[in-house]
């Protein structure tokens, strides 16, 4: 029987980068119209391959076929000759240009702009992708950029599009809309591999899924047939353990912010309006809302780096903090993760023993000079604790793999037994078995009577471990609303609610 | 036409290995530099390279240049490493240097033991006071250090000449604009008897000690080093941003105004209107050959020293122009910024 030819076939691709065999003869097949997730670990080989694909980086060996011809794909831009398009996780867009400058500067030879204009709306009404092309980047909400992002993509009429976790910048009713796109594109013959790690989104859109572990495919199969449980085992090898805690009855006040308002330091920053809220010893309160929508604003106020608030705007139990700075809050009991791990919570050249002086003032030294003893020590206890893969106390920061780092980033804090504890995005970009030991971490640290605010994109993790949540979008902080009377639905809406987002609008 | 690429991970090794390469280059480009002038090039490169070390008076010019060249290098690396971006060490040389002729010159016979001790710390709080001026422009009005403290450089030589023409000019220098010789008591001993090296040169290895304990094991240290590579991580951490500028300025400028002080209470004995060399400048380089590492900063202070005196003496044995100097400490600047691109970048082919 002759089968027709696959859409994209790669057969025994193999890459080594120093050091690890990234990719180990991975093969994989996409049919035309065929909706393929691509679904494996941090760290399991999956941008290697689609780098590979997109002919950014070329394989030791293995062989690439592109409607059944045996191709060389020696650069992205050869990968869009083809017909492959790919829409990163990290947006490429200009801030400062229009949606159309925006797309025809990915468009050579592209030069009429009131003719594109009428393209991209077209495209647009077309694929469900409504943007105004005259409008700037800037001023748009991130699913509207991840609109322009595939719209600048479809307007090379790709036959394979390639997408990157894309769902990770989305609100839930956004992440609808482009799953009906998608589902559009595929009825028209547009193959789509579907780059995640969030299993469920998966068994709900792809008809084929590969999965990846340690460079290689450890599963191909219908994710439809199959539960999250059975894919997270060929992902991880094991189902992933819950994080469990007897939930507490919640103690006085601990970190109180009340009546805050703030212009942003940035001029691309978002303004806070009147933002209140307290967390109580011994629970878990999460903020949800789509990044960019004043969170690192509220969390920068919160930790010091930006000492402008009111000093009793913001308090630590009785004691108003808003003007003080990092160390003094320290002292009062304060620990903070930031999202950025590398150059922020930890100093990428320096190894994990000198990375605990970062948050620690006391303790570590002597007269002014450093106990390399004492740093081990912590370091050491660090990496028992919190199972962290490093080679040694005294590896690099950069050395360590996403979620080990921030195994170790979190770990440091919670050493420390902070009384209020302030994480935001604890398990982005990490693996499954590392964002359960975090979110165990986290709750364990609650029911030892910390008070915890997390801040997250993940829904779903914060269904998970708060005891309440508040939502924020435009800047401005939704009432509390206590995790069981709270739903997917409602907080979606409170998430894309404001005008400025659009997300919700645009269904209309 | 060619193209320069980043490479994805940058060689460790080869990042040791460049200022070697460099060192060999600028002897490559040296040879065809003699050979070009009508000179035997192994003639000429054993003046630059052998003739310095084979006599004791050589090897002691050697290290007495090495004082100045060492100090402002560990100076000026501790600057880079913290972020900060002072070119202006030969100032805060120049300045220490006038501070401290100005406490050499109220000597007499009678002054105290040790007075010399007196002179180098006024070397060192002129070079501090002249860093602090670019501390706190770029402090209080974000005024950019590099130009700042380049332009204080000049400042501070004007401010020299000034003064060794006009009120602290020696009235029986036939009119030569130098000041008086300062008074024994003022000068920094003799290490070695009958040549010119002081104990200038213990005093820079004792600096050299105690900058590597400060970069590699003080808190202080290791806060002014965060600050250099990750500036989000200081802030995260409260490390205070004003902190590692005003530190990294004072410690260099004390620094350099010591390695001026010991210039002019060393060697010369008296204010001239050119007592430094360009130190300053050169040890910029000294300490980006050195790989801004205090032991490195060593290596390269030599090598610098080594070019001095062998220009030097290629203009007497070989008649060369004094140029020649800055053309080999040009040439080693060159390769090392060169070997360094390529360290970064790989060339392709587009």
């Amino acid at each position: 029987m002759i089968e027709a030819p696959a859409r994209l076939q790669l057969e025994g691709i193999s890459k080594r980068y120093p050091g690890v065999l990234a990719n180990d003869r991975v093969s994989l097949r996409v049919a035309p119209g065929e909706i393929h997730g691509l679904i494996g670990e941090n760290g399991a080989g999956k941008s290697t391959l689609m780098k590979i694909v997109y002919g950014a980086a070329r394989p030791d060996s293995g062989e690439i076929r592109w409607n059944g011809e045996r191709v060389q794909i020696a650069s992205p831009a050869q990968a869009r000759r083809l017909g492959i398009g790919m829409v990163f996780q990290h947006f490429s867009l200009f801030d400062t240009l229009t949606v159309s400058e925006n797309v025809a500067l990915a468009l050579p030879g592209h030069t009429d702009r009131t003719r594109l204009a009428i393209d991209i709306r077209a495209m647009g009404d077309r694929y469900g992708l409504p943007v105004d092309p005259e409008q700037h980047v800037y001023s748009l909400s991130v699913g509207e950029r991840q609109r322009v992002e595939i719209i600048r993509c479809l307007l090379q009429q790709p036959s394979l599009l390639i997408m990157d976790e894309p769902t990770s910048v989305l609100t839930p009713q956004a992440v609808e809309k482009l799953f009906a796109t998608l589902h559009r594109l595929s009825e028209e013959g547009v193959a789509i591999l579907y780059i995640s790690h969030k299993l469920e989104e998966v068994r709900t859109l792809c008809s084929r899924a590969t999965v990846m572990r340690g460079g290689r495919v450890t599963g191909d199969c219908d994710p439809r047939a199959e539960t999250v449980a059975s894919l997270s085992r060929m992902m991880i090898g094991a189902e992933p353990p819950r994080a469990t805690g007897t939930t507490r009855t919640a103690g006085d006040e601990l970190l109180v912010v009340e009546g805050l308002d703030m212009p942003p330091l940035e001029p691309t920053g978002k303004t806070l309006r009147t933002i209140s809220l307290s967390v109580r010893q011994g629970e878990i309160v999460g903020i949800a809302g789509v990044s960019g929508n004043g969170q690192n604003e509220l969390l920068a106020l919160i930790s010091g780096e930006d000492p402008r608030a009111p000093t009793n705007s913001i308090r630590i139990g009785a004691t108003g903090i808003g003007a003080l700075p990092v160390t003094a809050r320290r002292k009062l009991g304060l620990a903070f993760v930031p999202e950025e791990r590398l150059g922020r919570g930890a100093v990428p050249a320096m190894g994990l023993d000198l990375n605990t002086l970062l948050t620690n003032d006391s303790g570590l030294t002597r007269h002014g000079l450093i106990s390399t003893a004492a740093t081990t020590r912590l370091a050491q206890n660090i990496i028992e604790r919190f199972a962290v893969k490093a080679a040694g106390t005294a590896a690099p920061a950069k050395s360590l793999s996403g979620g080990n780092l921030q195994k170790f980033t979190v770990g440091r804090e919670i050493v420390k037994d902070p009384r209020v504890f302030v994480v935001s995005q604890p398990t982005w970009g990490v693996d499954v078995g590392a964002a359960s030991q975090i979110r165990q971490g986290i709750v364990a640290l609650r029911d030892a009577g910390t008070a915890v605010l997390v801040v997250s994109e993940e829904l779903e993790e914060l269904f998970e471990i708060c005891d309440a949540l508040y939502v924020i979008a435009n800047g401005r902080l939704s009432e509390r609303i206590p995790v069981r009377e709270a739903t997917v639905e409602r907080i979606g809406e409170l998430m894309g609610g404001t005008r400025n987002t659009g997300d919700t609008l645009a269904a209309a | 036409m060619l193209r320069l690429e980043a490479r994805p991970i940058p060689s460790t090794l080869m990042g040791y290995a460049a200022p070697v390469i460099a060192l060999l280059a600028t002897v490559v480009f040296g040879s065809i530099l003699f050979a070009t002038l009508g000179k035997n090039p192994v003639a000429g490169l054993t003046v630059f390279f052998i003739t310095p070390l084979e006599t004791v008076r050589g090897l002691t010019e050697v290290g007495l240049k090495m004082v100045p060249l060492l100090l402002c290098a560990l100076g000026l690396a501790l600057c880079y490493r913290s972020n900060v971006w002072n070119i202006g060490a030969e100032g805060q040389l120049v300045v220490g240097g006038i501070v401290a002729g100005g406490v050499a010159l109220l000597a007499s016979p009678a002054s105290i033991p040790g007075y010399f001790l007196l002179v180098l710390l006024a070397g060192m709080a002129g070079g501090m006071a002249w860093a602090a001026i670019t501390a706190w422009l770029r402090d209080s009005f974000n005024a950019n250090e590099i130009l700042v403290s380049l332009m204080l450089s000049y400042v501070g030589g004007l401010l020299l000449l000034y003064l060794v023409n006009g009120p602290w000019k020696d009235p029986k220098g036939f009119n030569f604009p130098y000041s008086k010789t300062f008074d024994a008591v003022a000068m920094v001993p003799k290490l070695v008897p009958g040549t010119r090296l002081t104990w200038g040169i213990v005093i820079a290895f004792l600096a050299l000690v105690v900058i590597w304990i400060f970069v590699a094991r003080s808190k202080a240290g290791f806060r002014l080093q965060v600050a250099g590579h990750a500036p989000l991580a200081a802030r995260f951490a409260g490390f205070s941003a004003r902190e590692g500028i005003w530190m990294s300025l004072l410690i260099c400028g004390a620094l350099a105004g010591l390695a001026g002080a010991l210039e002019v209470a060393g060697p010369l004995g008296q204010l001239t209107p050119q007592f430094s060399s360009g130190y300053g400048f050169a040890a910029i380089i000294v300490a980006w050959l050195g790989r801004l590492h205090p032991g490195g900063c060593v290596f390269a202070a030599f090598v610098m020293a080594l070019i001095y005196i062998g220009g030097e003496l290629s203009q007497s044995r070989l008649g060369l122009p004094a140029a020649i100097t800055g053309v080999f400490q040009g040439m080693l600047l060159l390769s090392l910024l060169t070997a360094d691109t390529f360290i970064h970048y790989r060339l392709r082919r587009v």
